[in-house]
């Protein structure tokens, strides 16, 4: 079972605190993968707000492909990180080439879209991108967004934090996901590493989704850009967060109601029985059967616990005001936030989400059997 | 039998009949019942004449005969009187003297079925053992990262929808602006299939209903029964228990005058209405219910005289296609209870199954779409129509489904699959394929009949006599004499043992799957068959 490890923070730290908590929970992921997802980043990439970020790995030509791309589409690179390791690679992870984080300055013509055309241009652009380099391997993009950049790779997480120099003040982060892989249900593939990204959300879970191919088939018949992939069985959680947040415009707390949809009885004497009911029949086919547990960040830089209904995956939430994280097991937690109040540690049981907002001061917690607050 | 008997071409011998009575002298104590009970008078008391020689050694004297007379059971050959194999005489003789056996190889008879220029009709199912479910196997099981889970302590949820159900940004949009959104129940996915009261003896349905009304009320299994075509006792229209109960319209609309009527008086909207255009018993065929039922009662439900045939074409001037239907059918009867009543076609297994689900899912008010397989079961039909027609299920709603998840709407119209669901004893097994191939509910007719009366019909051709009234444990008969011997009690007891059994064994097989909380429509992936050609057509694992 894989492990996940997620901090939010006041100030950005570095994503070696976040590699390091995944390496004291060691026994509970083979090696077999690490991905990491880093927004509210501080470094060059802080003053460029507004820039969109391309994260990705590239071998030469791969390299060529993307700026006769970027040209084409008049983006011009504005600032970028590209890691060439020299050594030899730790074993197990293969031989590359460039793993890259570049911001554009986009086009003028692009800046003039409305928001929401300018957001499916990205995730257009970031599909173009890896549909190139779908056959010969040259081009592998993980994110393509403003404030967000993505790094994925097979390997110890450690060892392959190392051998890429991560602890540079480039990938500090206000907010950062990251696995450990436990290879399970399909071949290993560097895009089946969690967490996933679409359009600045991005989740990572543990566990085995059994209902997955019927939410495959789902998703993927909704029509939305970017409904695609699906290399590893969880993918589809971010998609429903997607769908949950940009889609049917609830907000995430409505995402458990989604995913784990309450029984007839518990709805009978809920005070928004009508409204859930009305979430539970609709979005029936996107109800997950876990066990999973999934964490993960929205655009507004909340982030998020939840567990599916069985509570079969074990995550914890904990921290001190400016800071905070969650964590698959409690070593983690200690491992980055040793000072901190412990009695205040939270394990959010199969009714709850433990939510951070944004300005990282609290742990707030939504049980399903609780009035929704929606909006109107 | 005369001393030269005449030979004429539809002369049968014992070895000729494919059921053949063994009729032991020696314990048979000539107490007669198995005569009385025989449904088709295929047996008779009968008096044989034995001669005996006596001859004696050497020449001195001649030798002698003696003729002696004695009592016994004479199985008729006449194909009018043939034994249908039911075993009602092995089960009423105190010292199993007798038992009919089954002759594989006899298949004269078959050529002399058709007597006054009549084809055969029979009830039961297609007297084929084979079933392609049987085969499917459950392949993917928890164990990697997910053990599996315990079926017998772990709370599942396993419900289904039935109505159709609007994609998530209409639905949620419809609910803000509090407009009207079709209505959906939430049911138990195992339905009991639509047989009229005429089909099945008033005993039966009584049992059958109040089965299911302890299954809902005291083990809150939202368990569904539909009606069939021929109405309902008005008592049960004007009660609380008809929200457990599907009507049934079809051509013949039997019965719908006295539903029409009872509209104002009833105290709760029935659970959904079902329109039906075909059967996979046989299909294209229109519903039979033959004279020999039609007794005062069901003639007064039905509002036709009594002792006349009634045939449901199968078409209907209102309904002859499900395009008309799609306009008037399906919104008519929504408009009857005001739009709060799912309504939904059933249609035979068939090729066109594809291009019907294509209209309804046009329709915004049809609720969704009931298939029947070729091994479906039926009251009466032509045994070339059961025999020889119809679509097997498993195809017929893969298709359906793939069709439905190309454009996204998969289970907005819920897919019901019925016909020879359970034929082999696996019901659980049979029901979770189809929900894995994309069924949203299962229905079952004959097996509840197996099950809950113990009827005994079975896939080589035993008993079948549903058509006729005669049926020996007075499931299917309206004659008082034979269905008093059902204790409705008794079968409503077996109703609930077998659902509740059922639940056992759904849980047994998704559990291992980790599947608890929701019902696991379409998950194909946990499916393999080691036919390679059913694995390519149903777009499942091929396993060997």
């Amino acid at each position: 079972m894989c492990r996940l490890f997620a901090l939010t923070s006041q100030e950005p730290v570095s994503p070696m605190l976040a590699v390091n908590a995944l390496n004291v929970m060691k026994e509970g992921h083979d090696g077999s993968g690490v991905g990491l997802f880093m927004s509210g980043l501080g470094g060059p990439f802080g003053q460029m707000p507004d820039c969109p970020i391309l994260s990705g790995i590239f071998t030469d030509k791969g390299l060529r492909l993307l700026d006769e791309y970027a040209m084409s589409k008049g983006f011009l690179a504005k600032h970028t990180v590209a890691i060439t390791p020299k050594n030899d690679p730790p074993a197990g992870t293969p031989r590359r080439g460039t793993y890259l984080a570049r911001a554009y300055e986009p086009s003028a013509q692009w800046k003039d879209l409305p928001r929401d055309k300018r957001e499916a241009a990205l995730v257009q652009a970031r599909l173009d991108l890896r549909h190139m380099g779908a056959d010969n391997e040259d081009v592998k993009v993980f994110s393509f967004w403003p404030d967000t950049v993505m790094i994925k790779e097979v390997g110890d997480p450690v060892t392959v934090a190392e051998y890429l120099g991560l602890d540079r003040e480039e990938f500090f982060a206000k907010r950062i996901l990251a696995q450990g892989r436990q290879n399970t249900n399909y071949a290993i593939n560097l895009y089946a590493c969690h967490p996933f990204f679409i359009q600045g959300i991005s989740t990572m879970t543990n566990g085995e989704n059994t209902a997955f191919v019927p939410i495959r088939e789902y998703l993927l018949s909704r029509g939305v850009i970017g409904y695609e992939g699906y290399q590893s069985d969880s993918e589809v959680f971010t998609h429903i967060l997607h769908f949950t947040l940009n889609r049917l415009g609830l907000g995430i707390e409505a995402y458990k109601h989604v995913i784990t949809p309450l029984a007839d009885q518990e709805l009978e004497s809920h005070p928004d029985r009508a409204f859930l009911s009305n979430i539970k029949n609709v979005c029936r086919k996107l109800t997950i059967d876990g066990p999973n547990c999934v964490i993960g960040c929205t655009p507004d830089g909340s982030m998020f616990m939840v567990q599916d209904r069985k509570k079969l995956r074990p995550g914890v939430v904990g921290g001190r005001p400016g800071i905070f994280a969650f964590s698959s097991e409690i070593c983690g937690l200690n491992e980055a936030i040793p000072e901190r109040d412990r009695s205040k540690d939270f394990q959010p049981m199969y009714l709850d989400t433990a939510i951070v907002g944004p300005d990282c001061r609290e742990v707030k917690i939504c049980r399903q059997s609780q009035s929704l607050l929606r909006p109107h | 039998m005369p001393s030269e008997p005449v030979i004429t071409p539809s002369t049968l011998s014992l070895k000729d009949l494919p059921w053949v009575l063994d009729w032991d002298k020696s314990t048979c104590t000539l107490c007669g019942r198995c005569t009385a009970v025989c449904p088709v008078s295929a047996i008779e008391l009968g008096v044989f004449r034995k001669r005996e020689l006596s001859v004696s050694v050497g020449l001195k004297n001649k030798p002698g005969q003696s003729v002696t007379v004695y009592q016994g059971i004479r199985q008729r050959t006449d194909p009018a009187y043939r034994c249908i194999g039911c075993g009602m005489c092995n089960m009423v003789c105190p010292n199993n003297a007798i038992q009919p056996t089954s002759h594989p190889e006899a298949t004269t008879l078959k050529f002399h079925n058709n007597r006054g220029g009549q084809p055969r009709t029979r009830g039961g199912r297609r007297n084929a053992t084979g079933s392609l479910l049987d085969q499917i196997k459950f392949i993917r099981i928890s164990m990697l990262t997910d053990p599996a889970l315990d079926a017998g302590r772990h709370e599942f949820e396993l419900r289904t929808l039935l109505g159709r159900i609007l994609p998530p940004e209409e639905g949620m949009a419809a609910f803000a602006q509090g407009r009207w959104t079709p209505p959906v129940r939430e049911i138990y996915p195992l339905m009991i299939g639509g047989m009229s009261f005429g089909a099945l003896s008033p005993n039966m349905w009584e049992g059958l209903q109040m089965g299911v009304a302890y299954l809902n009320e005291e083990l809150n299994m939202p368990v569904r029964m539909c009606t069939g075509e021929g109405g309902c006792p008005p008592r049960l229209l004007r009660s609380r228990f008809i929200k457990y109960v599907i009507l049934q319209i079809a051509s013949g609309y039997f019965g719908w005058d006295e539903i029409i009527h009872a509209i104002p008086q009833m105290k709760e909207d029935p659970c959904a209405v079902e329109i039906k255009y075909g059967q996979g018993a046989k299909p294209g065929d229109g519903g039979l219910l033959m004279w020999h039922k039609v007794n005062k009662l069901i003639a007064a439900i039905r509002g036709v005289p009594p002792g006349v045939s009634l045939p449901s074409p199968p078409t209907h001037q209102t309904k002859y296609s499900i395009e008309e239907a799609v306009a008037k059918m399906i919104q008519s009867m929504s408009m009857a209870w005001g739009f709060r009543v799912p309504v939904y076609p059933k249609i035979s297994g068939t090729t066109s199954a594809g291009a019907v689900l294509n209209n309804l899912v046009r329709n915004p008010f049809a609720a969704g779409l009931a298939i029947d397989g070729e091994d479906g079961g039926t009251g009466a039909a032509y045994a070339v129509s059961m025999d020889h027609m119809g679509h097997p299920i498993a195809s017929n709603l893969r298709d359906c489904y793939l069709s439905l998840v190309e454009q996204g709407r998969q289970n907005e119209i819920p897919l019901i699959a019925g016909g020879g669901i359970g034929k082999n004893g696996n019901l659980a097994a049979n029901a979770a394929s189809l929900i894995m191939l994309g069924a949203s509910a299962v229905q079952v007719g004959k097996y509840i009949m197996q099950s809950a009366a113990g009827c005994v019909g079975s896939e080589i051709d035993r008993c079948n006599v549903c058509n006729i009234g005669v049926c020996p444990k007075g499931i299917t008969s309206q004659d008082p004499r034979v269905y008093r011997r059902l204790d409705p009690e008794k079968v409503a007891e077996r109703l609930v043992d077998t659902f509740v059994a059922f639940d056992v064994e759904l849980r047994k097989i998704v559990a291992p799957l980790g599947r608890s909380t929701s019902l696991p429509i379409g998950m194909s992936d946990a499916l393999g068959i080691s036919d390679y050609h059913a694995a390519e057509r149903l777009k499942i694992k091929y396993v060997v």
